[in-house]
């Protein structure tokens, strides 16, 4: 939305003392009203009439309060799109900000209008978003004037910096989080969803972040280490530990199998091909009975013991649980439900700075570089001597080998699986946090989990509209950060010093 | 550094019924530096991209002699495995570096291999042990002395893809340097320099050639580069090799100047062209 073609060049007037951005304001009214007009057309049929179902006849209501409510929603909000493009950003901020900061004050004094909330919602998030449109464009102005880099840019750019010192808070929150007196079953099982997708994030990071593969059926990894751990603990009583290993192993395997004759594709044509082998490994599950029990799935699967002590009130003849050890050992509890999500959130939390860290260690070796410049230019790398197939099955394998020890830790802790946990809409939500997060990014992969996965939990009290808040905002950020929310990228490696030599 | 020939014989690459490049025979010797000229569609880039792999050529052989005696047939091996094993680099027509990367990692990246084997293939590199400290120290330290020469030292942490267009041409040859090759392949490195410039890369070419005494086998328009650098020139035209020898034989070959200029006698001889050639007033 460059304002370039609207208005003036910036270098015959300055913005803040223009003149002529008053002969603006006829055609942007009538752009606005232009706009309202539209809208209020196709509002007429869509949103103007309801057909209500009573008994036998159907009977026809009108709407057109809210349907009035929604166009000038959006007719003002086209209205204040173009004066922030002509110049009027401050004031439309003012305006925005305080129509922003209205609604929640008006929710936590009572005064919000009760059955309008999806309008009211729509109106908030309208005001929001022009708020900090109006915000961008002034501190762009602010910061083109002293010549600095774009605010969002800088932004990442800090993020990214500081990440060495933001990563050990957000871990010590990470790790005191289930102690705070605050967290409830209700956080703790959050906590463990958050982690599990931001540990699937990072997993998918090195293979669509750094190799550049754009991998559609990511969950099909995630489905085999879930198997995997289910068909080993039922069949030869291995537990959670000793079968980990092999549900990553089993999941690279498959990472490799399923690569080697997909990775001469490219783009498109790969996303697509993944994205029918992540099918195929759902429907393959759905439909072989004796391995996978099929669509009933598979139950009993064994929770996870600490050092061999079970979670549970009643343990078995001759086996001590975990809070029966505790009371003995350290001080008196009952048994209780968290005792086991606690454990669990623990165990995720390491499995995903496990993940972290390798993928932290493995930015500095030459194998990161290579899927970066695979990425950048495939030819290129050819030419140096680098073999793009098996540096491509490398990333593949890796990616799916986080991928499942995710799934074996998504069976311990559900203790049932079925095929329908993996479907493709798991896929596309691991995707959308590594684009969201910013492409190749750590701490990006956490912002976004929190955001994609604690906000639907948040927003529950929206009932149905929250998946239209999900959307919303997701629109919001690509139209924001189509690049993602910190893709600013570090060299891996740098030279110092960088001096002249006098040559 | 040791250096190679490349012994080019009855090499024919045909794409369904065009035959790009026809029955051509060469060598470009060691510590030479070989020039492939040639109107447009003469066939010199498909040439260069049979000799590193890029196609596979229909007939003929593509022998190098290594130094160490060792002898690789270019035309049986896959593209990436030249670069590693017979180690001929190239650069590209139109630029390929790694544009998001640093100048720095662009330079790495091209010594993949050596770092590779030193991290473990990934494995021991986990750990962060002295070996692959020794080789990465060892590789910034061939990347420090290639920013050096091509006068990129001040813009190593910058991004590949905001650096000039003459310094986006000097990085490509740097990096193809970086992977220690017996022969260098350069397609066109001059198009689009400006007249400092090209001769900065002439200079740099004759470097390579007298320093590190490896082979060059150059693809070049621009005559003046070509006439005042070249050690032997083969000119191709319509795939076929019309002339061979060194720049004072070819200058005078009819069958160059025809294939330049068209079979007309009487044409006038564009000055420039002229001059260059070396032939007319």
């Amino acid at each position: 939305m460059s304002s370039t073609s609207v208005a003036p060049p910036p270098a015959a007037m300055p913005p803040a003392t223009a003149k002529p951005r008053h002969a603006l304001l006829a055609p942007i009214m009538k752009d606005a009203l232009v706009t309202g007009a539209i809208a209020l057309a196709l509002a007429i049929p869509l949103v103007g009439f309801k057909t209500v179902d009573r008994g036998s006849t159907t009977l026809l209501e009108t709407r057109f309060g809210p349907m009035l409510c929604g166009v000038s929603v959006i007719a003002l909000g086209r209205l204040a799109f173009s004066l922030i493009n002509a110049g009027y950003a401050r004031a439309v901020f003012a305006v925005a900000a305080t129509m922003a900061a209205a609604w929640p004050l008006a929710v936590v004094l009572g005064a919000a209008p009760s059955g309008w909330l999806p309008l009211a919602w729509m109106s908030w998030l309208v005001a929001l978003s022009l708020a900090l449109r109006a915000a961008y464009v002034v501190w762009g102005e602010r910061a083109a004037a002293r010549g600095n880099l774009a605010p969002r840019e800088r932004m990442a750019a800090t993020v990214q910096r500081f990440s060495a010192f933001i990563a050990p808070v957000l871990i010590a929150f990470a790790v005191a989080m289930p102690m705070l007196p605050l967290a409830d079953q209700r956080w703790v099982d959050l906590g463990i969803l958050v982690l599990t997708y931001i540990m699937l994030g990072w997993g998918l990071n090195v293979v669509v972040g750094l190799a550049g593969l754009l991998d559609l059926g990511y969950v099909a990894f995630y489905a085999v280490g879930a198997y995997t751990f289910a068909i080993f603990a039922k069949t030869f009583g291995l537990n959670f530990w000793e079968a980990l290993p092999i549900a990553g192993l089993l999941a690279a395997t498959f990472g490799v199998l399923l690569g080697f004759p997909v990775l001469r594709l490219r783009g498109d044509y790969l996303a697509i091909v993944t994205l029918g082998f992540g099918e195929m490994v759902r429907v393959v599950l759905l439909n072989w009975n004796e391995l996978s029990n099929g669509p009933k799935g598979m139950g009993d699967i064994p929770r996870p013991s600490f050092f061999g002590m079970p979670f549970s009130a009643t343990p078995p003849e001759g086996v001590t649980s975990f809070h029966q050890w505790f009371s003995q050992h350290v001080w008196e509890v009952s048994f209780s439900p968290i005792q086991r999500a606690t454990y669990l959130y623990y165990i995720i939390l390491a499995l995903a700075l496990l993940t972290n860290w390798f993928t932290l260690r493995i930015r500095k070796l030459p194998i990161s570089l290579a899927w970066e410049a695979l990425r950048e230019d495939e030819i290129a790398c050819r030419a140096l001597g680098i073999n793009p197939t098996s540096t491509k099955l490398t990333a593949f394998a890796i990616g799916a080998m986080f991928g499942g020890f995710a799934g074996a830790f998504f069976a311990t802790r559900q203790g049932f699986i079925s095929p329908e946990s993996f479907n493709f809409m798991e896929s596309a939500i691991i995707l959308a946090i590594v684009v969201l997060g910013g492409m190749g990014t750590q701490i990006g992969v956490v912002i976004a989990s929190i955001l994609l996965i604690g906000g639907p939990e948040w927003f529950r009290d929206l009932q149905s509209y929250r998946m239209l808040a999900f959307g919303a905002l997701m629109v919001l950020i690509m139209i924001w950060r189509p690049q993602g929310l910190l893709a600013f990228r570090e060299p891996t490696i740098r030279l110092k010093p960088v001096s002249a030599k006098p040559s | 550094m040791s250096a190679a020939s490349l012994k080019v014989e009855h090499l024919t690459m045909c794409f369904g019924g065009l035959i790009a490049v026809d029955d051509v025979s060469f060598t470009a010797m060691d510590r030479q530096i070989t020039a492939l000229i040639g109107p447009n569609g003469a066939g010199k880039t498909t040439l260069f991209n049979c000799v590193t792999g890029f196609y596979r050529p229909r007939v003929g052989r593509l022998a190098l002699h290594a130094a160490d005696g060792r002898e690789f047939l270019l035309e049986r091996m896959d593209g990436f495995r030249i670069a590693q094993q017979a180690r001929v680099a190239r650069t590209f027509q139109n630029i390929r570096l790694f544009p998001r990367l640093s100048v720095l990692e662009n330079l790495m990246v091209a010594q993949h291999n050596r770092l590779m084997r030193a991290s473990g293939y990934t494995l021991v590199g986990l750990f962060g042990l002295g070996v692959y400290r020794r080789a990465k120290d060892a590789a910034l330290e061939r990347a420090r002395y290639w920013l050096d020469r091509v006068r990129l030292l001040e813009r190593a942490n910058d991004e590949a893809g905001n650096l000039p267009y003459g310094a986006q041409r000097r990085l490509e040859i740097a990096r193809a340097m970086c992977t220690e090759p017996v022969l260098l392949c350069l397609d066109e490195p001059a198009a689009g320099l400006n007249a400092r410039e090209s001769n900065d890369l002439n200079e740099l070419v004759l470097f390579i050639r007298d320093t590190h005494k490896i082979g060059v086998l150059l693809i070049e328009h621009d005559m003046s580069v070509v006439m005042k650098i070249s050690d032997h020139i083969v000119v191709l035209d319509h795939g076929r090799k019309i002339a061979d020898g060194n720049p004072a034989k070819v200058r005078g070959d009819p069958s160059v100047i025809r294939a330049y200029l068209g079979e007309e006698e009487d044409d006038e001889l564009p000055a420039e062209v002229a001059r260059d050639l070396g032939v007319g007033s």
